[in-house]
């Protein structure tokens, strides 16, 4: 299969007062096209530096990330945000929704910075709308769904762009287990659709939805 | 762009009581700026109207030197008078037609055993109307003639210094001598003007027993230039009074002239209050800064969210300049209905006194129009720092933010 995103000798220090941290150290990493991967680790182990990096929200110290076959490490940010819009979606433990816009106006949320006209978008967030079992809801706004609801709509936003990646940072980790394990069936579906998957989570169940566990620890690769 | 504009607009009816403190700050600046604009304006309007009236022939002698420039503005505080000499070398210079003095004293009038004290305006009556013909205009009763001897007419006012109603035929008693009320004036447009007792000339040189003139009305002659015959006259006064010249005890005017000097006084008047009403304009930009900042903070990791699906900081940064942008533009609105409210309040608080339709409150299209660009600027302009600090945040550092 083909890569999609590769990382190569990547270092990333934070520098805290007169300490560094080394958030993640020598990190060598392949994803392939269609990959369901799950990246797991106690907390400080250097996940969340792993998710941001790999989704250009954040630059490396040291080494090359290549995201279908682009070198992010030597982007500008405006052409980095519009490599995130495309080619990558978003999933976050928080759902991030925008609270002053409905569940539709949400989902076509990242369409508005690639420059879709306003029908296209709706038309295409009304299709993730059916796609996610949420066009009940279309108008409804973020305080008045549920945390199921609300995580179904941001992962339809994630699949705004139509990216060819999908990153989700600890997805159910503010649902309980049932509407977890739904938000994870989508992800899974997804995936088989063929969407490359990227899952941030501490919680082993979860983690046999994936085709590959990576174990960090202190910033490295354990397994 | 359109989007962003939504998205903003979003924002601002998301904390409503924030976004009204914050509009109510540039809507006090602009209302304040609008109403002064409308009605200096408005006022300039009816002083060029007035000065039309008047005619561009004529010319005005007072007492009292010229003071830094603007003629005759001190005569009032001088106890310097002109007298019949003066008028006879008036009448000497060259391109003059009609020398009309006048005679203003305040005196006491007794009308039904009350005593109040007035101005007393004494214009010959056959100068007056050649040279105005619609100067006085009556509301009752008849205009003076020549030949009345103990008749006077009265301003529209009148009525506010006595109890008992002024009406025609009434008897005033000035200086213990009694004259008839024989009409009354329509509201003239001044105070003093509507309030003042309108007399004869040579009947108020007997009864003042006085040859002093506050002011000497001068008409020229046809094909001469107003200008020149001031110069005319200024020079023969000089000379008859053997003064210097720059030392003259007389200043004369022609009606550009004052005109030109109403307008200093006017403009100087409007540069005050205006700079004034910004300073509060000012504030409200900063009242309008210190939200937006408030709101960077507050959606700091709704600003990485945005940057994470895609947004450009460039984005970011034209969403939040639309949001204050906004909050200049609705400000600006509410602020001109509301300027423009009070300087119409103004116009009908004013013309009891000056008389309906006179003074006329300014409502340019260019004064709405100008108002709206300028909220939305300085909107925009308090939104630029803020604006760049939300654009400039790191997704991943935004994104962490609690």
């Amino acid at each position: 299969m083909e890569l999609i995103i590769q990382l190569k000798d990547v270092y990333k220090d934070y520098v805290m007062g007169n300490s560094v941290v080394k958030a993640v150290c020598n990190v060598n990493l392949d994803i392939r096209k269609g990959d369901f991967i799950a990246i797991i680790g106690p907390s400080g182990s250097g996940k969340s530096t792993m998710m941001n990096l790999v989704g250009a929200l954040d630059i490396a110290t040291r080494g090359d990330i290549f995201l279908d076959n682009i070198n992010i490490e030597h982007v500008q940010e405006s052409e980095l945000a519009q490599i995130r819009g495309e080619k990558i979606g978003f999933v976050f433990q928080t759902f991030n929704l925008i609270p002053t816009l409905t569940a539709i106006e949400n989902i076509a949320l990242p369409m508005i910075f690639q420059g879709i006209s306003k029908e296209e978008r709706m038309k295409k967030a009304e299709e993730i709308l059916e796609q996610v079992k949420l066009m009940h809801r279309r108008n409804h706004f973020p305080n008045e769904l549920s945390g199921g609801e609300r995580q179904r709509v941001a992962i339809g936003r994630a699949l705004a762009n139509n990216p060819e990646v999908i990153l989700a940072d600890e997805p159910t980790g503010n649902l309980d287990t049932k509407t977890g394990k739904t938000a994870l069936e989508i992800l899974k579906k997804l995936n088989k659709q063929g969407k490359t998957i990227i899952m941030v989570t501490h919680n082993l169940e979860m983690a046999k939805y994936a085709n590959k566990v990576i174990k960090l620890k202190d910033g490295k690769i354990v397994k | 762009m359109k989007d962003y504009f939504f998205l903003a607009l979003k924002n601002i009816k998301r904390r409503k009581l924030r976004s009204w403190l914050t509009i109510i700050g540039i809507l006090i600046g602009i209302a304040a700026i609008v109403a002064l604009i409308s009605i200096s304006q408005g006022m300039e309007d009816t002083i060029n109207e007035q000065f039309e009236k008047m005619g561009t022939n004529k010319i005005i002698i007072m007492p009292g030197g010229e003071i830094e420039g603007i003629p005759g503005m001190m005569s009032g505080m001088m106890a310097e008078y002109l007298t019949e000499d003066d008028v006879e070398t008036i009448e000497k210079a060259k391109g003059v037609e009609i020398v009309s003095p006048i005679i203003a004293k305040v005196s006491k009038v007794e009308y039904s055993k009350e005593k109040a004290y007035t101005f007393i305006y004494a214009w010959s009556m056959d100068k007056r109307k050649e040279i105005w013909e619609d100067m006085m205009e009556i509301a009752q009763g008849r205009d003076l003639e020549e030949k009345d001897k103990h008749c006077v007419v009265v301003g529209d006012d009148i009525n506010d210094l006595f109890d008992k109603e002024v009406k025609i035929g009434s008897k005033l008693e000035i200086e213990n001598e009694s004259f008839r009320v024989v009409g009354i004036l329509k509201p003239t447009g001044g105070r003093d003007n509507d309030l003042a007792v309108y007399m004869e000339l040579k009947i108020a040189q007997e009864l003042f027993d006085t040859n002093e003139f506050m002011t000497i009305y001068v008409q020229i002659k046809d094909g001469f230039e107003p200008t020149q015959v001031g110069e005319n006259i200024k020079k023969e006064l000089r000379k008859a009074k053997d003064e210097k010249e720059g030392e003259e005890s007389f200043s004369i005017q022609t009606s550009e002239q004052m005109l030109e000097a109403f307008g200093i006084v006017l403009n100087v008047i409007r540069v005050v209050l205006i700079g004034i009403a910004s300073i509060s304009l000012f504030v409200g930009g900063v009242g309008t800064m210190n939200t937006m900042y408030t709101s960077v903070l507050e959606r700091t990791k709704e600003i990485g969210t945005m940057k994470a699906v895609g947004a450009k900081n460039s984005d970011i940064l034209l969403i939040f300049l639309f949001e204050s942008g906004l909050y200049g533009l609705i400000g600006g609105a509410v602020g001109i209905v509301l300027g423009l409210g009070i300087s119409k309040g103004a116009e009908l608080l004013a013309s009891p006194y000056l008389g309906a339709g006179i003074f006329k409150v300014s409502m340019a299209w260019w004064l709405i129009l100008g108002a709206l660009l300028f909220s939305f600027v300085v909107g925009t302009i308090s939104g630029v720092l803020p604006a760049m600090q939300a654009a400039r945040l790191k997704p991943a550092e935004a994104l962490r933010h609690e």
